[in-house]
């Protein structure tokens, strides 16, 4: 209780905490290693526990430029300010944004969080964040998004830019909660050198009026892995176009995709994902899985494959389908009710076990699934 | 005293096709009754349709439970009841861990820990180390079978229904799932119906009547060895035609 106590954390008013905590932003300082905390345009904290002080840095991104001079190199390598009027717009009004950065060989053991709220009605946040996981570093990351309750619409545009230098490993779990005003625009790339592994969770699972993201990664070293996760459920008029890329450039380079997408009450989902290959051999599988709840809601999934050399293995299946009604009948004959027949499978359809999360963020998740699924 | 199952003229259709007729049963409390009949002889829809699988249309007739119609009510308020049935084929469950619908079949709530109960039926059927696996998921026939006998088990019924918990079996998993079954009906009073096809079941369970179905109709008769050695000799046909109607 003394570190909680402690925690700078508290100072910030409770319902803004409580949404945090729906997207896995811990207060418990003893359960995390460092923290970044945004609201709107302001930078609220910018923390390294003392045990990962010189292992991690942590900074705002604006501080961060102003003290590493060789940081211009980084910002806009991996994704050009024109890109659209989305990242133009980041460009040109810088809001805020964070800096991580792992130190060479340090292996973290808690995760590392960072938290971006929009607070206030009609706000239009634009970040930009880059994270550098130097050589043989690895830690893992937990961005949460999301805004204060009473925020009915708002604009959020993200830009992240993820180096994740040779025989490193990061892993990076997005949790993002919205509401059906509001409109995000995340842009991303990462660069993934030789011998490293970048594993990319995203989670979208509150309505949203719009969510549309399509993230890459390069995987330009040798024996470089790349993973993207997708975990969506659009309910209540929700429109998500949630896809990954992943650019096979160096020999021996691997992927994984999979996308799990629920459509319900009314909403659409795009779910794309593309693998290209352009060195061999290497090897990659995209996995796009659909279930539509409703007659009102659609799920569109695009895998497209592009190999270009000969020693190359690309495949992908995909499937947009319903519950199956053997299943529903098999729990029900066990004392479920078809309502929670139904939750239970939609839990274990997306599956998010799978992604290795902490227990508290993935309990979180499991519940708020299944209440989504119940219609609440 | 009234029979805990009446099943009145029950005719079921599956896909549009008649899979029972007029089929008329009664089980008493307490009691087990093996079902014998060829494969396509409606023993499985007979069971489904106990059950409340929806896809098992009840067209005419009724199943009355405790004195109770079932007809109009979903699976799970009859599961509730007291009914179980152990599938012959049941579904793969993929994300959902086997130890989540062991509490619920338990009545335990996703937070509680398993009891010490459930844990030791997950022993002696050896299934324990299957309890984070995904339901079904890539387990053999015998695992399936001692899966399914473990749940239905744990949901402490009135009245068991167990689909060929014979068949894919080996011979030790049959003595296992067996001494468990015949443990429970004895120390519940529960009644079952068993349907099997390879009979070795009657090796170590206690069954009052054995009942042909054939043809979409029941058959039934004392002594169910007497009954399966009749068939063996000369056929389901045969036998029902020398043993007539009960």
């Amino acid at each position: 209780m003394k570190a909680l106590a402690k925690s700078p954390l508290y100072d910030i008013p409770h319902q803004i905490l409580k949404a945090a905590s729906k997207v896995g932003v811990e207060a418990d300082e003893s359960k995390r290693s460092a923290t970044y905390f945004q609201i709107d345009h302001s930078k609220v904290l910018a923390a390294v526990n003392e045990y990962y002080k010189g292992k991690v840095e942590v900074l705002s991104i604006v501080d961060a430029v102003k003290k590493y001079d060789w940081l211009k190199d980084y910002l806009w390598r991996l994704i050009p300010p024109d890109k659209d009027e989305y990242t133009h717009r980041v460009h040109s009004e810088l809001g805020g944004g964070y800096f991580i950065r792992i130190l060479p060989g340090v292996k973290v053991d808690l995760p590392l969080q960072a938290c971006l709220v929009i607070a206030k009605e009609g706000f239009e946040q634009a970040v930009h964040n880059v994270i550098i996981a130097e050589e043989g570093s690895d830690a893992h990351i937990i961005t949460g998004c999301t805004l204060h309750p009473h925020v009915n619409s708002s604009l959020h545009i993200g830009v992240s830019e993820f180096f994740v230098k040779r025989g490193a490993k990061l892993n990076f779990t997005m949790v993002h909660s919205w509401s059906q005003g509001t409109v995000v625009k995340p842009r991303s790339a990462a660069l993934i050198e030789e011998g490293a592994t970048f594993i990319s969770n995203y989670i979208c699972l509150n309505p949203v009026k719009e969510v549309q993201a399509y993230p890459v990664a390069y995987v330009a070293g040798r024996r470089g892995i790349a993973v993207f996760n997708s975990i969506l459920y659009a309910a209540r008029s929700s429109f998500m176009d949630i896809g990954s890329r992943v650019e096979l450039v160096a020999p021996e380079a691997r992927s994984e995709v999979t996308s799990r997408a629920v459509a319900s009450s009314g909403s659409k989902v795009v779910a794309r994902g593309m693998l290209i290959a352009s060195a061999s051999p290497v090897k990659a599988h995209l996995e796009c899985k659909g279930l539509i709840l409703d007659d009102d809601s659609s799920i569109h999934a695009i895998p497209e494959l592009v190999g270009s050399k000969r020693d190359v293995d690309l495949s992908h299946e995909a499937a947009v389908g319903k519950l199956a009604d053997h299943e529903i009948a098999y729990l029900m004959s066990r004392g479920l009710s078809r309502e929670d027949a139904v939750s239970v499978l939609v839990r274990g359809f997306l599956n998010v076990e799978l992604l290795g999360l902490p227990k508290e963020l993935a309990d979180e998740i499991n519940a708020l699934i299944m209440r989504l699924a119940k219609g609440m | 005293m009234e029979p805990l199952l009446k099943v009145e003229d029950l005719t079921v259709e599956v896909g549009g096709r008649q899979v029972v007729r007029d089929l008329t049963l009664e089980v008493p409390r307490g009691e087990t009754y093996v079902i014998f009949g060829p494969n396509g002889s409606g023993k499985t829809s007979l069971l489904m349709s106990i059950a409340g699988i929806p896809s098992y249309k009840v067209v005419k007739g009724r199943i009355l439970f405790e004195g109770k119609d079932l007809t109009p009510l979903p699976a799970d308020v009859r599961a509730r009841m007291g009914i179980a049935l152990a599938f012959q084929y049941p579904p793969e469950i993929k994300g959902v861990k086997l130890k989540d619908l062991l509490k619920i079949c338990g009545g335990l709530k996703p937070e509680d820990k398993l009891s010490e109960e459930l844990l030791d039926l997950a022993k002696k059927l050896r299934v324990y180390e299957l309890l984070e696996r995904e339901i079904h998921v890539g387990f053999s026939g015998g695992e399936r079978k001692r899966v399914e006998v473990m749940l239905v088990l744990a949901m402490k019924p009135k009245l068991l229904l167990l689909d060929e918990p014979d068949s894919g079996v080996d011979v030790e998993s049959l003595k296992l799932i067996s001494e468990e079954i015949q443990n429970y009906l004895k120390t519940h009073n529960a009644s079952s119906i068993i349907v099997t096809h390879q009979g070795q079941i009657l090796e170590y369970i206690d069954a009052e009547k054995a009942c042909v179905l054939f043809g979409g109709s029941v058959y039934c008769y004392r002594e169910p060895r007497r009954i399966f050695n009749t068939i063996r000799e000369v056929g389901y046909k045969a036998c029902v035609e020398c043993m007539g109607r009960a």
